[in-house]
Order: C-alpha cells, then sequence, then structure tokens
C-alpha cells in the first residue's frame, strides 16, 4: 500500500467534491490511480484525453507511483 | 544597443515566454516585447470569446489553469517553435478567471526574418498550447446552465 496525495482539476474537481485528497491504495501507475479514483467518486471518463503529472511533472499512465507522491488528475484540456 | 528589461523569475530572454494572467490582454503592447532588428516578419493570433458553442448561446467563459505546468509546457512548445525555426521571437499571453464575450482569451506573437517561418510559427505554437497546457474552459450559457468545453464529448466517447 502506498499514501499519496491526488489532485483534482476542473471537472475532475466538480465531480469529486474536493481539491486533494490523501489515499492510502494499492498502486503501481498512474492509470492505478486515476482507476482508483473514478471508482471512489463514481465518474466515467476515460483516460483517452486525459493527462496526468506526478509531482508538477507531465507523466503517462504507465508511470510508477511512490509512497508520497503527489498526483495530478487533468480532464481533457481546452486552453485558447 | 538598446536596454532591454530583465525578468529575474524567467531563464529566457524577455521576448521569448509565456504568460499566464487575469489582466486584459492588449496586442499592441505586447508585439512591442517582439521587436528585433534582425526580424523582417511579425505574425500574431488572438483568441477571442465568441457567442455560441455548438449551438448554445454562451454569455461569459470561465478559464482555469494549473499554472506551474502551464508555464514549463508551455517554455517547452516555445523553445520547439524555436528549435524549428532558426532566429525566432516568440511570446504568448492566456489569460484565467471568468471572461466575457469578444475578450482576448489567448495571444501569440512571434518575429522571425521572414514570413515564412513567423506564419509556420504562431501556428505550430497556437495549435500545440491547445492541446498541451493544463486549460479548461467552463461556458456559462445563456439559458443559465453551464459545461466544462471538451470533458462532455471526452465522456461521450468512453
Amino acid at each position: 500500500m502506498k499514501t499519496i496525495t491526488v489532485r483534482y482539476f476542473a471537472m475532475f474537481r466538480e465531480h469529486a467534491g474536493l481539491d486533494e485528497e490523501t489515499l492510502t491504495i494499492d498502486a503501481s501507475t498512474a492509470a492505478d490511480v486515476f482507476r482508483a479514483t473514478r471508482e471512489r467518486h463514481g465518474s466515467a471518463e476515460p483516460t483517452g484525453h486525459c493527462k496526468v503529472a506526478i509531482n508538477d511533472v507531465m507523466a503517462n499512465w504507465e508511470s510508477p507511483i511512490n509512497d508520497g507522491d503527489t498526483v495530478l488528475l487533468f480532464p481533457p484540456v481546452a486552453g485558447g | 544597443m538598446m536596454a532591454t528589461p530583465y525578468c529575474c523569475f524567467h531563464p529566457l530572454p524577455v521576448a521569448d515566454m509565456i504568460e499566464l494572467t487575469t489582466s486584459i490582454i492588449d496586442p499592441d503592447e505586447l508585439r512591442k516585447t517582439l521587436f528585433d532588428p534582425g526580424a523582417g516578419a511579425y505574425s500574431s493570433f488572438e483568441g477571442w470569446i465568441r457567442n455560441e458553442n455548438e449551438g448554445q448561446a454562451v454569455l461569459r467563459l470561465e478559464y482555469e489553469a494549473y499554472v506551474p505546468l502551464a508555464i514549463s509546457e508551455g517554455e517547452n512548445i516555445l523553445a520547439e517553435a524555436k528549435q524549428r525555426f532558426p532566429h525566432l521571437h516568440a511570446h504568448c499571453v492566456h489569460r484565467t478567471g471568468l471572461l466575457e464575450i469578444g475578450d482576448c482569451a489567448v495571444w501569440v506573437g512571434v518575429s522571425s526574418p521572414h514570413r515564412d517561418e513567423a506564419f509556420q510559427a504562431c501556428r505550430y505554437i497556437i495549435d500545440q498550447l491547445k492541446v498541451r497546457l493544463p486549460i479548461w474552459k467552463k461556458e456559462h450559457y445563456v439559458d443559465g446552465h453551464s459545461g466544462w468545453v471538451n470533458c462532455e464529448r471526452c465522456a461521450k466517447s468512453a
């Protein structure tokens, strides 16, 4: 089990009802974290257009998760 | 040589930068940051808030950004553009917060020796910014409801 901080943005924040939370979960990759948070908050976005960052560095869904990491979950971006 | 203002928080020369702001974007002022005696061409792009999207009447837009990564990813995009187009200067500003119809949401300006690179670089930068920066927009519609742009489309394709 790993204790991580998950931060939610835009639509994800509204679905979760909070900016961030600390979770103790069995996760080896960023995809595992995303799956766990979707189950937890009952949202249904596919990972396809979403992005993830770990400790303020852009990552991908296969990126490994370590104890103490901060995982940033970004819904599909829409700048401009 | 003309004195150049130096921003101590930024690793790039003043013209080669990306900024996020809650203030009104003034393209006439911003273009001056790209003046360069070696540049024969200037090209810019302004993204404006329009009053409809996908058949819905839009009242205003709300932009949210995750600033640390929007800046670092924006710097990556400008560095890529400068690598593709030698002697390019590029500057970009994106608004955050609540914007009204007609407001400028994003400005990209570039200067280069010739027009071809200027057009291409400007296009490259705005296209990359739109798909890579952690920036989101929520549309507030005339009928009172609101929605995150693209997110609904993403959920539908699940």
